[in-house]
């Protein structure tokens, strides 16, 4: 998918995370991360961005994550939302349709 | 021979060996000082007072290299530790031995005072803030030493910890030293309740230095500190600020989630086979803990059972339990807010005891060791129920060992409170980052997600059940916690050692590694 925009989800409150996307034209998917729990789960935040990318087919972003504990499923919510809205696709895989 | 007096008396008795005849001495034809009389009489404040705490570091003869303390009564309120140690600092002495009760936040000024190298090492039992980061981040050359409060004062007591110069913050002081954390003859403006901490300072020290803003008229009763154990008394604007008492780890909690521990606790503390009448309690800073007592009461009022005394740091719910006639006594060696503050000044029963008293392990009994039942906060806990009241999960250190270890030991039922899960991070670990509090004195985990018993406390599980309440293992609740967040990484740790812990026996029970970065 292609990025047109840069794309914004989520806050900066206890337990979620703030997530920024933007073009990273050929460079693949880099993520920049700032995290409360860095050296406990840092590793597993970078992992379920990245997961979550590919999952939409979305390739060469940089990603800016700024997190206060979320959990995975959080992250993974706020990662599709900044997504769609970078991508400007309307995917919003949590609509009923 | 003939004594000063003029009596035929003895020199030497058998059975009671030499002894020494009065000898009268007179003079310039007078047997008192009348020059001293007469100056007491047009000063009354003749005395201890010295004009600044720089005369008083001069007069109580420090050198470089001595231990010095300070007492934490006034938590993050404190002016005394940074207002003493700037003044060492500039009159050049080095390589000091800080041995005050706690520190906290406010204290991070020691850091320029580490770094210039006026301060060489800390024995202290928390850390909290900035300077607790610098000295996780390995800023001493000597790791600081960590003591539980009963620890603290066994060492001092049995010169383990000798103290060169106390200096400690007095909200009421006379001329001569009578010294208290009120005042019977004024709202003394940094009221911080009892000193029980500095009370072992003030009796062991070889030289004690009173700070105080509220000098009153002689004699200063009712005392805590007495003017036969103090040297030297500076007079000072302001020695503390009394609204931080309450404050951090000592707060009065709203959070839903600490309200539903604290009932489950009290739950608990109801089955444990604990709560007849007379039994006694400590309930332990944090949230939950300090609200376990507001549960607590509404079951002794429906069960008709009345406490016997309530131990440690006080809050005004304990103090308004004493006055409703539930609590009958109250042994007080730190207030943890103002309602308490106030109520050791006005309630005959609710008296002061020093850390000795409290909890240390040597002596020939001390109120920990009588303790029925004690809620206790926790950082992480672990599969062997060791607790980790002094790094966070991240491994800094960022808290205090307190009298954590000495009343889990001491109690009959020890009951620790702790969310399963803090935002990502389980309080639940395989093996905890730092052990304050060994496995084998904790008895029960309450958390808001389920109670887990020590399977070395069989009795009191089977109480539980038999009232109905809910057990499971521990390594059930860590399982649940982790099916929520995950399993975190372990922290990396470098080789050197920033902390010792010691238990409260003075071993050693673990050490505090600096973190990788």
């Amino acid at each position: 998918m292609e990025i047109k925009d840069v794309g914004m989800a989520g806050t900066l409150e206890s337990s979620d995370i703030m997530i920024s996307i933007e073009k990273n034209e050929g460079k693949g998917i880099e993520i920049e991360l700032k995290s409360t729990v860095e050296s406990q789960f840092g590793s597993q935040i970078r992992k379920v961005i990245k997961e979550t990318l590919e999952k939409m087919g979305v390739t060469n972003v940089f990603v800016r994550a700024n997190d206060k504990g979320a959990l995975d499923c959080t992250i993974q919510a706020r990662v599709e939302a900044a997504a769609s809205r970078a991508t400007q696709a309307g995917f919003k895989p949590w609509e009923v349709e | 021979m003939l004594n000063g007096v003029n009596r035929e008396v003895p020199m030497e008795i058998e059975g009671l060996g030499v002894l020494r005849p009065y000898q009268s001495l007179v003079k310039n034809g007078q047997a008192k000082n009348i020059e001293r009389l007469k100056d007491r009489q047009m000063n009354p404040s003749k005395n201890k007072i010295v004009g600044s705490i720089e005369k008083a570091i001069e007069s109580a003869g420090l050198k470089d290299g001595m231990t010095i303390s300070f007492h934490h009564h006034f938590r993050n309120g404190d002016y005394i530790v940074n207002m003493v140690m700037d003044v060492i600092a500039k009159m050049g002495f080095k390589d000091l031995v800080l041995a005050p009760s706690s520190l906290t936040d406010i204290h991070a000024p020691l850091i320029r005072h580490i770094k210039n190298g006026v301060v060489r090492r800390i024995e202290t039992s928390g850390l909290r803030g900035e300077l607790a980061t610098e000295i996780s981040n390995g800023l001493m050359d000597v790791p600081v030493v960590i003591n539980s409060h009963g620890g603290r004062a066994r060492a001092i007591a049995s010169g383990e910890l000798p103290i060169d110069v106390a200096f400690l913050g007095a909200p009421s002081s006379d001329s001569y030293g009578n010294a208290n954390g009120y005042s019977g003859q004024n709202s003394a403006p940094s009221a911080c309740g009892s000193l029980g901490y500095a009370l072992v300072d003030a009796q062991h020290a070889k030289k004690v230095v009173l700070i105080t803003d509220n000098l009153v008229p002689y004699p200063n009763t009712p005392f805590s500190i007495s003017e036969s154990q103090v040297d030297y008394i500076v007079v000072v604007d302001s020695i503390g600020d009394p609204t931080k008492i309450g404050s951090g780890a000592t707060r009065y909690t709203k959070n839903p989630k600490e309200l539903m521990i604290a009932q489950t606790a009290a739950d608990v503390i109801e089955a444990s086979g604990y709560f007849t009448d007379g039994f006694s309690m400590q309930m332990g800073s944090g949230g939950a803990s300090l609200a376990t007592t507001r549960f607590l009461r509404e079951k002794m009022i429906a069960a008709n059972i009345k406490c016997s005394f309530a131990l440690g740091g006080i809050t005004g719910h304990i103090a308004a339990m004493h006055e409703e006639g539930l609590i009958n006594r109250i042994l007080d060696v730190q207030g943890f807010d103002l309602t308490a503050v106030e109520s050791l000044k006005k309630n005959r029963f609710h008296h002061q005891i020093d850390a000795e008293f409290y909890a240390s392990p040597d002596n020939a009994g001390c109120a920990a060791h009588q303790l029925d039942v004690v809620v206790l906060s926790a950082l992480e806990i672990d599969l062997d129920f060791n607790v980790n009241v002094i790094t966070g999960s991240d491994g800094v250190i960022r808290g205090a060992s307190g009298g954590h270890s000495d009343t889990a030991a001491g109690a009959s039922c020890a009951i620790i409170v702790a969310p399963l899960i803090r935002g990502r991070i389980p309080s639940i670990l395989d093996r905890v980052n730092t052990i304050v509090t060994p496995g084998h004195i904790v008895d029960v985990l309450v958390t808001d997600q389920g109670i887990a018993v020590n399977p070395l406390r069989k009795d009191i599980e089977q109480n539980l059940k038999t009232a109905g309440i809910p057990v499971v293992s521990i390594d059930e609740l860590k399982a649940k916690a982790e099916r929520i967040v995950g399993k975190p990484d372990l922290i990396q740790w470098e080789d050197k050692i920033v902390g010792v812990v010691k238990y409260r026996d003075g071993s050693v029970i673990d050490v505090i590694r600096q973190v990788k970065k």
